[in-house]
Parts: structure tokens; C-alpha cells; sequence
């Protein structure tokens, strides 16, 4: 596997994307599972659907565009489906959770549009969808790393805002915190996240790898750090292990990375059980 | 003469058109262990919500430490312990260091790391409400009081002037409210703090207590606790009086409190 990862640029860019995005995506998961916005990483995957596949759409039917990385568009669509879900959190104050819906739905919608216009599915798309260890490019390494600059500098700066907005949201604008623009910037992030893991992960997974590993590392951890670590060792080896499977079995890696990592979830949840169940014969 | 540490001058609130605050004025001064006591829905938590820049009054203003609110900077000056069940995400992965060395993170300032004396800050304020020795647990195994008393910690830790507290014994058991009510009277006399609290065990509080405030939209009564007989008949049931309802039933009526 090493000789064919040091022959083959290409796989050398799958994964080294891998490895970037299964330290991102759980680091931050682990923000977004504690502060109960899992289904918003959902809501942002669809949106960047809808950029994906609106920038494909885009470099079939005007020539000036067909070498456009449509990772740009989806980006941009992200970014911007995440200040609109804030925008209607805002407007709908009592019924907050229907901005994820509303979002989650015009991505597909738009998706679909935009899906029909380019006379269906093509294996780019495919590989958009489930991702991909065939098609990551040199350009697309780039742009992950990148976002992985941004991710890793924002929860540096702003690590204990964030822990405390996380634990408790009211507390911290009591103290002062500026809350509402760590909150912002919080999500631009995550946009960004999502958007940058799609190559590897797939838009459909990727809220996975944000949520799954931070899951299992939750039921063993004793620190808000050591969750944080954990989830991303259970990110490295779901990732690791999902793009080995999906070289050598000819599959979308974001299929093998999402089931690796459910199975390391059922093994620590079968670990814990055993476990309890030992301590308690023992108390007996 | 030094300026009231919370001066809260003719502020009304008004949440989708009902009066929930009417031209309130009160000051907390140094030392003060002032009790905000009423019926549901008589505004306490509104007011202590404004007092904390929370939410803005839609008339008058509150100084804080002789500064206006909007102006004031010094938040860390103010530490704030909510109602436990409504805020706090029970299920957390942290242990009490951490949520303790939280309460630092407005005083360290943005864009700077937590002092390297934290641990030692942190064990000091845990020590305070005598949970030291529960440092490394996990927040989540700990009792509804064992809990309140570390989110005292995390606010006692940036070392507040001021500790306003909302409700604070709702989920302890009543065995252990005397004991937290005696903890916060120790931190009252021992370390000058001065404390604003709303609460609705008025019987166990009143000991402990300097001051009291009774609030139903508007003051009723504000001044030494020894001085609450003198509240007349007329003033005592206009501010309780809204608590009491008369129910008619279909057979016969009766009278509920």
C-alpha cells in the first residue's frame, strides 16, 4: 500500500486529504455534537449540494467555466446557507429548529434543479456524493489544507469562548463573551469544514465523520480534552482504514470511512458494556 | 460617598405588549446580601436579566459600579450562577477543572490563553464551596447542589465584586438548601461579596439574608430585612395578591391560594 501511495500522486492526495479532514472534521464535530447542532451539519452538506452541482451544471454549459473546481462553488453555497440559517433562526425566534428544514430542503431542491439541467448523474457527481480516492486533485489538497489553516487557527484563538458558549450559552453573555460573533464565525467555519471533507467523505457522510467518532469518544472519555483527542484518533483510523478499503476493493470511500467508524462505535459501546457489567459482579 | 455597584433607575419592561417590569428604582450597595422576592411571574428574573446587560430595558437604565450598562466593560466584575435546568447542558464531557477554569475566559480576554496559575485559581474557588476534592469528576455525576455549588466556583474564580444568582437551589434537595444558603453567608461575610439572589424559599432564606426587595412588576417594598413587618396589609396583598385566584366550578365555588 505504501509503494502504490508514493507511485501514485493521486492517492498520495487522497490521503493526505484524508488525514487533514479526520483532524477537522471530529475537532470540530466535537463543538457541533456538544452544542446539539449535528442536523445543521446536515442542513450545510445539502446546501453544498446544490453549489456542487450548480457548478458542474455551470462548466458544461458555459465554456469559459469548464475547468472550474466546482469545491469553490461549494464552498460559497455552504457559507452562505450557513448566514441564512442564522438569518432565519432570527426571524422564526420560537421555532428555531425550522431554519434546518427550510435549508436542508432548498439544498436538495436546487441540487435536483440543477441535477436535471446537466441531464443527470455523472461520476463526478457520484464522486461529490460518497466521495472519492480517484479524483482528489493536487488543487483540491490545497484548498483542504487551507481550511484546515483557518479551522485549526480558530479554535487556537478561540478554544475557551468556545467551551464556555458550548457548556452554557447564557452564561456566556452574561460574562461579557461575544457570543453571537464567536457563534457566527463558529458556523462559517463548519461551512468551510463541510465543504472541504465532501472530496474524501461525500456530501451525504460528511456530517458523519463529524458526529460518529465524537459519539464513541463521549462514552469513554473523562475531559472535555480527552473528548476532543479521542475523536479525532477514532477520525484518523475510521478515515485511514475507510480509504484502504475503498483502494482496494474498488468502493466510495465514503461508505468504507462512514461503517469503519460505526464499527469502532459498537465496539466501544460493547467494551463499556462489558465493562459495567464487570464492575458491577464485582461490587456484588 | 462610593456609587451603588448596581443602580437601577425607573426601568420598565414591556415582552409583547404586557408590563412585565414598571418604573423600577433600587440599589444594591457593597456588602449587600439583597433577596428579589415574588410570585411567578412578577418579573425577578427579568430584572436580574437586565441588571446583567442580558436584555435591555424599554425605558430608564442601570449603572453598574457608576458606569452606564451599555458603557460598562468590567463584566467579569459581576459573576452570574442561572437557573441550573435551564441553561446548562447536562450531558457534557467535562470534568469540574474545566468548567471551572471557564468562568476565567472574560478576564483572560479574547485572543489570550487562560493564566498558567489556573489550576491553582481553580482549586482556591472550589475550596470556597467545598468541592475540592471533586475536581477531576465528571460535571454530569454530580447531585443538582454538588452541581450549583461548582457553577458558584466558576463564578467565584475571576473573583466577582458582585454574584447574582437566579433561583439557585431549584433542583437540590431540601435537605441540602440550608447548607448552600449558608455557604453563600459565609461568602457574604467572609469575602465581602455582595450577593443578589432571586429565590422562592423565602423561609430559609430570611435568616441568612441583609436586604430584601418584594417585586410584582413594580417594587413593593426595598430595605433592611428587619424592616419587612412595617409593609402594611394593602402593600403586602397588592404584591402576593395576584397569586390568589378564586376558582368557580360548575358545582359549589371554592377559593385557591
Amino acid at each position: 500500500m505504501l509503494d502504490a501511495i508514493l507511485s501514485y500522486e493521486f492517492l498520495q492526495n487522497a490521503f493526505a486529504s484524508g488525514l487533514i479532514i479526520g483532524v477537522i472534521a471530529p475537532l470540530l464535530g466535537v463543538f457541533i455534537v456538544v452544542r446539539r447542532l449535528s442536523l445543521i451539519a446536515d442542513a450545510l452538506s445539502h446546501v453544498t449540494l446544490a453549489g456542487i452541482a450548480g457548478s458542474l451544471y455551470l462548466s458544461q454549459s458555459v465554456g469559459a467555466l469548464a475547468l472550474l473546481n466546482p469545491l469553490y462553488l461549494g464552498i460559497a453555497s455552504s457559507v452562505m446557507g450557513s448566514m441564512l440559517i442564522e438569518r432565519l433562526r432570527s426571524v422564526y425566534k420560537h421555532y428555531e429548529e425550522l431554519a434546518i428544514p427550510i435549508i436542508l430542503s432548498a439544498g436538495i431542491g436546487f441540487g435536483a434543479i440543477f441535477i436535471s439541467l446537466a441531464e443527470g448523474f455523472s461520476s463526478d457527481l457520484f464522486g461529490y456524493l460518497f466521495g472519492t480516492v480517484s479524483a482528489v486533485s493536487r488543487q483540491d489538497l490545497f484548498i483542504v489544507a487551507g481550511i484546515a489553516v483557518i479551522v485549526l487557527a480558530f479554535i487556537r484563538i478561540f478554544f475557551k469562548e468556545l467551551f464556555v458558549l458550548s457548556f452554557d450559552d447564557e452564561y456566556a453573555r452574561a460574562s461579557g463573551l461575544p457570543a453571537k460573533w464567536i457563534h457566527f464565525l463558529f458556523m462559517i467555519v463548519t461551512a468551510l469544514v463541510i465543504a472541504g471533507s465532501m472530496r474524501i467523505v461525500g456530501i451525504l457522510l460528511v456530517s458523519s465523520l463529524m458526529t460518529i467518532p465524537v459519539a464513541t469518544a463521549m462514552r469513554v472519555a473523562k475531559s472535555f480534552k480527552q473528548t476532543i483527542w479521542l475523536s479525532i484518533l477514532f477520525g484518523e483510523i475510521s478515515v485511514l482504514t475507510g480509504l484502504v478499503a475503498a483502494f482496494y476493493f474498488d468502493l466510495a470511500p465514503g461508505g468504507t470511512i462512514v461503517v469503519t467508524s460505526i464499527a469502532i462505535l459498537l465496539v466501544i459501546l460493547a467494551y463499556r458494556k462489558i465493562s459495567l457489567s464487570k464492575k458491577r459482579g464485582a461490587a456484588a | 460617598m462610593a456609587a451603588p455597584l448596581i443602580n437601577i433607575k425607573e426601568v420598565s419592561y414591556e415582552y409583547e405588549q404586557t408590563k412585565a417590569l414598571d418604573h423600577i428604582s433600587m440599589t444594591v450597595e457593597e456588602g449587600d446580601f439583597l433577596a428579589i422576592l415574588g410570585p411567578n411571574g412578577s418579573g425577578k428574573s427579568t430584572l436580574l436579566k437586565i441588571m446583567l446587560g442580558l436584555i435591555r430595558p424599554s425605558e430608564g437604565s442601570v449603572e453598574l459600579f457608576g458606569i452606564d450598562s451599555k458603557q460598562f466593560k468590567h463584566r467579569e466584575w459581576i459573576g452570574y450562577v442561572s437557573q441550573k435546568s435551564n441553561s446548562f447542558n447536562s450531558a457534557f464531557p467535562a470534568t469540574v477543572q474545566e468548567v471551572v477554569a471557564g468562568g476565567l475566559a472574560k478576564k483572560a480576554g479574547l485572543f489570550h490563553k487562560l493564566p498558567k496559575n489556573t489550576a491553582q485559581q481553580v482549586e482556591e474557588a472550589l475550596d470556597a464551596v467545598g468541592m475540592k476534592s471533586c475536581k477531576s469528576r465528571s460535571i454530569s455525576e454530580l447531585s443538582g447542589g454538588q452541581q450549583q455549588r461548582v457553577f458558584i466556583a466558576r463564578a467565584l474564580v475571576a473573583k466577582p465584586k458582585v454574584l447574582i444568582l437566579d433561583e439557585p437551589t431549584v433542583g437540590i434537595d431540601v435537605q441540602n438548601v440550608q447548607a448552600f444558603y449558608d455557604m453563600l453567608a459565609a461568602l457574604n461575610r467572609e469575602r465581602n461579596i455582595t450577593l443578589v439572589l432571586v429565590t422562592h424559599d423565602v423561609d430559609t432564606v430570611t435568616d441568612r439574608i441583609s436586604h430584601v426587595a418584594c417585586l410584582n412588576q413594580t417594587i413593593h417594598f426595598h430595605g433592611f430585612k428587619d424592616q419587612l413587618h412595617m409593609m402594611s396589609d394593602e402593600k403586602r396583598e397588592a404584591w402576593y395578591g395576584h397569586s390568589v385566584r378564586k376558582i368557580h366550578h360548575t358545582e359549589g365555588s371554592h377559593t385557591h391560594a
